[in-house]
Parts: structure tokens; C-alpha cells; sequence
């Protein structure tokens, strides 16, 4: 396969800095997330998952070493990466179509056209009905949908999910897992999805990496191939190499409590 | 029983809780208007059989005659408006220059660190012993009033109001960085709208306020106002003058408050 790369980071290390000293969060990163791939991102707690996604989505730039996406070197937030957070972060005094249309109306790209297309997502996905809706008025699975769609919105072509699904109960989680799959899948998008949650990651990612403790060390990278009817995430955990993965990284996590 | 015919049949025992709640509402409201009412009336007994010295203690009946005679010597609604004109310049001005440093102090870490320890005097002074100053500098007329109720109001605003933007959530914060957000754009689609619960509830702070300063100017200006009522009353002994005074300053205070209330329900309204 020879694949386009779109994201790469070469040996990316990073230090936090407080008064009480420098803390090192992840130490000589290197991997490279081909078009249209979905990659997990598994580690311990803390081993500085999070900072990978917010060096991609330029909130904060590396210590050293570089990260390129479209093979430019990361300078601030782009307009080619969608970022979605832990939570929701819906704002409560905006409706539903105001808070899907945020991210456009920060880059100044609210037309006809845009709103038309935002639209187009919210009927699609379920919540055209609800466009004049608060937040409050909506389940926590549809507030974690107008979420992707706020981040959709803009347009972007490769999607940061951080613990999107953290806030959810299991069921919804399970169903949210499904329905983004298939969104990301069906609009085309590249993704990197951050997880404490191993077999969340196997069933959506086709690749897998596995962080150390902090300092975060790239510790394997899993080809995940599964053998499944639909390719959808619930079935893909019925497959019967799901296990054999799970325990392989169980392992590596080494989880000590 | 209740009544099997009707479009919502509810159960005897939600029909109770129901009228056990309205039951309750209404004893409330009764317990407030019988106090009130028993108040007046035994006022007025006490004044009428000289138990108490009415020349002293004033009346409802004369309280009732001063307001007609001030009305009649046009001179009332001229008291009054001018009070509350004072008061809302007082508030509204308090809640907009107050909302202003707020927003620079938020802007600039540096200046918010370099102005606490002067927030934190100036905070607990009390403004009225400005008063003095204030005439002595601006002269004495409504703006010293004006400036009396400002000072009041304005570092508890700054202090209130700049409290409300740290406690916005800086995931909030973050969300709108990834989206690639500057400076300018963070205060306008997130501190302020997340701020404004805040920013009314320091408008009900500085209502208050605002009275405080304005009645406390009138007392040192001393040339019109329900403030100045009070205190030429006092001086020359009128005190149904006084309590007219109190009495419609009471009402006056109580609709402005009220009309607040009304314009946070208004704002609020997606708060459910």
C-alpha cells in the first residue's frame, strides 16, 4: 500500500514547565497516520496522551523534534485538523445550530452554503429536529453528536478525538462508538482517537499504539485485522482475534494497582 | 372523588399534594399582607390613642397627608425622579465601567497581579468617607452623587465581574483554540456570554449600591432628592417628612429590584 502520509511526528519530546520543575511528558515520539486511517492511542493515565493530540492540533509545540501534518510543520491550529474534546463543551446560552455553527464563526466562514451544509449534517445525523434546541433539552449521546458535527462542520480532514466518549454511560458509548465510526468512515476522514479503553480502541482503530508511562514512549504499534462481517465496531468485538489483541496490549499496558 | 370526566383525570392523592402546595402559597401570601396590614393599623391605633407622641413616631394618616401636600406643592415626583434618576446613572455606569476594567484586568495577567493589592484597599474602604473629597473636587451637585453612588458600586463590580471570567471553564477555552480562536474572539463568543448570570447578579449587587451612594450624597449635598428630605426633616424636626421620605424610597427600591429580577429572566432565558 502506498498511501499518502498526513500527520507524521519525528522524534517529538516535550517538558511541562511550573515552579516546582520540568516535568517531561513524552519522550522521542516518532509514527507516521496514512489517509484515511483510524488510529488508536492507548497508555496508563497520564502518560501524556492528550499532549500528542494537542502538538498535532497546534495548542502547544514540541520541546523538540517536529510535527508535520499535509508535510508542514505544525505553526497553530489549522484548518485541516478537527479537534474533539472529553466533553461536550456545548455552550449552554447557544442553541444547538448556533453551537454547531461555532467553529465556522470563528474562522469567519458562516455563509449560505456552510449553514446549508451544517444543516445538511444536523438532519443527517439525527438532530435536525432538535436545531433550535438548548443543550440541556438533549441526551448526552445527541450532545456528543451536535459535538462531532461542530467539529465536522469546519470541515477538516483529519479528526483528534480525545476520550470523546469518557463522559458516556456504557450503552450510549457503545451506540456513540458505532455511529462515529461510521461517520468518520462514510465522510472520509483520517482520525486519531485517545483512549484508556483497549477495546475501544481495537474496534474502531486499524492500528494501534501503545504508550509507556510517563514519559510517554511509543512501547508496540498493533496492525489490527479483524475478521468481521460489516467492519462496524460492535462487530468487530465479536471477531475472534479481538481477544489475542486485547490481551497482547493488556499486557504490555502492565496495569499495577 | 375526583372527576372521572375530565381531559386529565389525576389520582386523589396528587389532587391532595396539589392542594396541600396551593394551601400553603396562600398562607404565606395572608401571613405577609395581615403582618403588613397589622402593622399600619396598629401604628395608626397607638398614634390616635396618644399612647405614642405622633409628633415623634409620625402616622400612616399623616404620612398619607404629607404625600398629598408634597404633590400638591409639586415638589414630590421632582424629589423622587431626581433620587432615582441619581441611582440608575449610579448603577448602570458602575455595571458598564465596572464590566470595562474587569475586561483589561482579564486581558493582561500583569495588570490584574500589579492592581489586586489596590482592589483588595480600596475594596474594603468605606466610600462614604470619600464624601468630603468628592464635593470639595467636583462640587455640590447630582454629579458628586452621581460619583458617591459610582464609587460604591464600581470595585465590587470590577472584584464580582473579573471572578466570573476566571471561573469560565478552560476546557471551553480550549475548545475555541482548536477552532484557531484569538484574543478578541475568546471574550466575545465565550467570557462574555458565559459571564452575563455574573454580570446581572452584580447589576443586583450594585442596585443596592447605588442607593446607598446616592442617599448617602444627598445627605452631604444636601439640595434635592429623597435624601435630602430625610435629612432636612431630621433638622427641623418634621418627621412625618422622614418617613413620607422612607417610606416611598422603600417602594421605589423595591420596584427597581424587581425590575432586575424581570431583566434576568429576560436574558436568561436559556437557563432553564
Amino acid at each position: 500500500m502506498n498511501s499518502k502520509v498526513v500527520v507524521s511526528l519525528e522524534n517529538v519530546s516535550l517538558k511541562y514547565h511550573s515552579l516546582e520543575g520540568e516535568t517531561p511528558a513524552i519522550n522521542n515520539i516518532s509514527f507516521k497516520v496514512n489517509e484515511g486511517e483510524f488510529i488508536g492511542i492507548v497508555g496508563p493515565s497520564g502518560c501524556g496522551k492528550t499532549t500528542i493530540l494537542s502538538l498535532i492540533a497546534g495548542l502547544i509545540k514540541p520541546t523538540t523534534g517536529q510535527v508535520l501534518v499535509y508535510g508542514k510543520k505544525v505553526q497553530g491550529p489549522s484548518t485541516s485538523v478537527g479537534y474533539m474534546l472529553q466533553q461536550d463543551y456545548l455552550f449552554e446560552w447557544r442553541n444547538i445550530m448556533q453551537n454547531a455553527l461555532l467553529g465556522l464563526e470563528i474562522r469567519g466562514k458562516v455563509t449560505e452554503d456552510s449553514k446549508k451544509k451544517v444543516e445538511r449534517l444536523l438532519d443527517t445525523y439525527g438532530l435536525g429536529d432538535f436545531r433550535k434546541h438548548y443543550p440541556d433539552q438533549l441526551s448526552g449521546g445527541m450532545r456528543q453528536r451536535a459535538a462531532l458535527i461542530r467539529t465536522l462542520a469546519i470541515d477538516p480532514k483529519i479528526l483528534l478525538l480525545d476520550e470523546p466518549f469518557s463522559a458516556l454511560d456504557y450503552q450510549t458509548r457503545l451506540v456513540m462508538s458505532d455511529e462515529v465510526c461510521t461517520i468518520i468512515r462514510k465522510e472520509g476522514k483520517t482520525a486519531l482517537l485517545v483512549t484508556h479503553d483497549i477495546s475501544e480502541a481495537i474496534s474502531m482503530a486499524n492500528r494501534v499504539i501503545v504508550l509507556s508511562e510517563r514519559p510517554a514512549t511509543i512501547k508496540n504499534i498493533h496492525e489490527i485485522q479483524l475478521t468481521s462481517e460489516d467492519n462496524t465496531p460492535i462487530s468487530r468485538r465479536q471477531a475472534p482475534e479481538f481477544r489475542q489483541y486485547f490481551n497482547a496490549i493488556w499486557k504490555e499496558l502492565d496495569v499495577h494497582v | 372523588m375526583y372527576n372521572r370526566n375530565s381531559n386529565k383525570p389525576i389520582s386523589k392523592e396528587h389532587a391532595k399534594y396539589l392542594s396541600r402546595i396551593r394551601r400553603n402559597k396562600i398562607m404565606v401570601r395572608l401571613s405577609q399582607v395581615t403582618i403588613l396590614v397589622a402593622f399600619i393599623v396598629l401604628w395608626e391605633l397607638v398614634a390616635r390613642l396618644n399612647i405614642v407622641d405622633a409628633f415623634i413616631t409620625s402616622q400612616p394618616s399623616r404620612i398619607i397627608n404629607t404625600i398629598k401636600s408634597l404633590y400638591q406643592e409639586g415638589v414630590l415626583l421632582m424629589h423622587v425622579s431626581i433620587t432615582i434618576y441619581e441611582t440608575i446613572i449610579g448603577f448602570v455606569l458602575g455595571t458598564i465601567l465596572g464590566t470595562a476594567v474587569a475586561i483589561v484586568l482579564w486581558w493582561s495577567e500583569f495588570a490584574a497581579k500589579v492592581a489586586d493589592p489596590y482592589l483588595v484597599v480600596l475594596n474594603s474602604l468605606p466610600k462614604v468617607a470619600l464624601g468630603p473629597i468628592i464635593i470639595v473636587w467636583i462640587g455640590a451637585g447630582p454629579f458628586a452623587i452621581i460619583t458617591m453612588a459610582l464609587l460604591v458600586s464600581l470595585v465590587v463590580t470590577i472584584i464580582t465581574v473579573l471572578n466570573g471570567f476566571m471561573e469560565v471553564s478552560p476546557d471551553k477555552i480550549k475548545l475555541l483554540q482548536t477552532f484557531g480562536a484569538d484574543k478578541t474572539q475568546i471574550l466575545k463568543k465565550v467570557i462574555l456570554p458565559a459571564s452575563i448570570p455574573t454580570i446581572i447578579s452584580a447589576v443586583k449587587i450594585n442596585v443596592g449600591m447605588s442607593w446607598v451612594g446616592v442617599i448617602v450624597g444627598e445627605f452631604l449635598v444636601s439640595k434635592a432628592g429623597l435624601g435630602h428630605l430625610i435629612v432636612y426633616g431630621g433638622q427641623v424636626f418634621k418627621l412625618d417628612l422622614v418617613m413620607t421620605s422612607v417610606f416611598i424610597l422603600s417602594i421605589a427600591a423595591a420596584l427597581m429590584y424587581q425590575f432586575v429580577a424581570w431583566l434576568e429572566k429576560k436574558f436568561l432565558k436559556w437557563q432553564h
